[in-house]
């Protein structure tokens, strides 16, 4: 499963620059609205499902070179933090969904198992 | 006073109601009362507020209740939140609740206090609930530059040192998230010219012959 299949069947807003999205495949996937849970628990090169939308979600993502944010309930991240992500090479991609929901959907499409 | 406190900063959860009562009371006490604010930011981070004059914390509160869900509050669960006056006596209860989480960022607050002219210190960022450390992991950029950093009641500073290596170099401040007078525990001392803001701040950095100290005898 790649990124594209994600935003297309999720029908995902990409917040930031547009990349071969179709080519990046994410490695498994994770929810928390703890900086320091994401850290620690997070998979590197995993999708990070989360409402936090502020600029540290930016430096997490970087860190563990997720594959991409995608930020639940409409929560809009500001100019300066779409910047800094696209500066870091971060993917955020936005929707009015839930979290739960959105898990729910990635599942299903099959991201099950590291 | 019996106490020895001089100063005194009152910062409720997101909330002010209660300031203007203190200062009233405090009045010819010889005790000097900061307005203050313990907001909870969006990132569930508790940072305190702290100003000089009624006007800024009102305008603050100002911002601050334009980023509240606007959730009631259920005594039952959360329990009361009343306002009173200078005596004590019941003014009127809050209904709007006061638990939840701002939508302003760290760096939204951070900006916002720095405009309004008060000094930002998050609040014992070791512990567990709602600490800068345990929630966000590390000091974001937008605190890099910030002096002083809160340490909860339950450690001495070299342990929360050890424990957190990010916080060396920062000035310690500990005050113990006091509810009652029986918890305060007065371990922050002050040299300073006159109770202000600005005279904090120089203290806190060692500055024009202010300075700071924690003195933990029980710790």
């Amino acid at each position: 499963m790649n990124v594209q299949q994600i935003i297309d069947t999720l029908k995902l807003k990409v917040l930031t620059e547009n990349k071969d999205f179709s080519s990046i495949q994410p490695t498994f996937g994770y929810s928390s609205d703890l900086l320091s849970c994401v850290m620690a628990g997070a998979p590197k090169q995993g999708i990070w499902v989360t409402l936090q939308a502020h600029g540290n979600i930016v430096a997490v993502a970087a860190l563990l070179e997720l594959t991409a944010i995608i930020i639940t309930e409409g929560a809009m991240p500001d100019e300066n933090t779409i910047q800094k992500a696209n500066d870091e090479g971060v993917t955020l991609l936005s929707t009015s969904a839930s979290t739960f929901n959105v898990i729910g959907q990635l599942w299903e499409m099959g991201l099950r198992n590291p | 006073m019996d106490l020895g406190i001089n100063l005194l900063a009152i910062t409720d959860h997101n909330a002010t109601a209660n300031i203007e009562a203190v200062i009233k009371a405090a009045r010819g006490s010889g005790i000097h009362i900061f307005p203050g604010m313990e907001l909870q930011s969006h990132e569930e981070v508790h940072l305190l507020c702290l100003f000089d004059s009624l006007d800024q914390i009102r305008s603050m509160q100002i911002q601050v209740d334009k980023t509240m869900p606007g959730l009631q509050n259920n005594p039952d669960y959360f329990g009361e939140q009343f306002v009173v006056d200078s005596t004590g006596d019941f003014i009127r209860r809050e209904e709007s609740m006061l638990l939840a989480s701002s939508s302003l960022s760290i760096k939204q607050a951070c900006d916002l206090v720095s405009d309004l002219g008060g000094l930002l210190i998050p609040a014992h960022v070791n512990r567990k609930a709602f600490g800068l450390l345990p929630t966000l992991g590390f000091i974001p950029e937008e605190l890099s530059c910030n002096q002083v950093m809160e340490i909860s009641r339950h450690i001495s500073a070299e342990k929360a040192l050890l424990e957190y290596p990010q916080l060396s170099g920062k000035t310690l401040i500990q005050s113990g998230d006091v509810h009652r007078l029986s918890e305060f525990l007065g371990v922050n001392y002050f040299h300073l010219e006159k109770p202000s803001i600005h005279e904090l701040s120089l203290a806190f950095s060692n500055l024009d012959g202010r300075d700071f100290a924690i003195n933990q005898p029980n710790l």
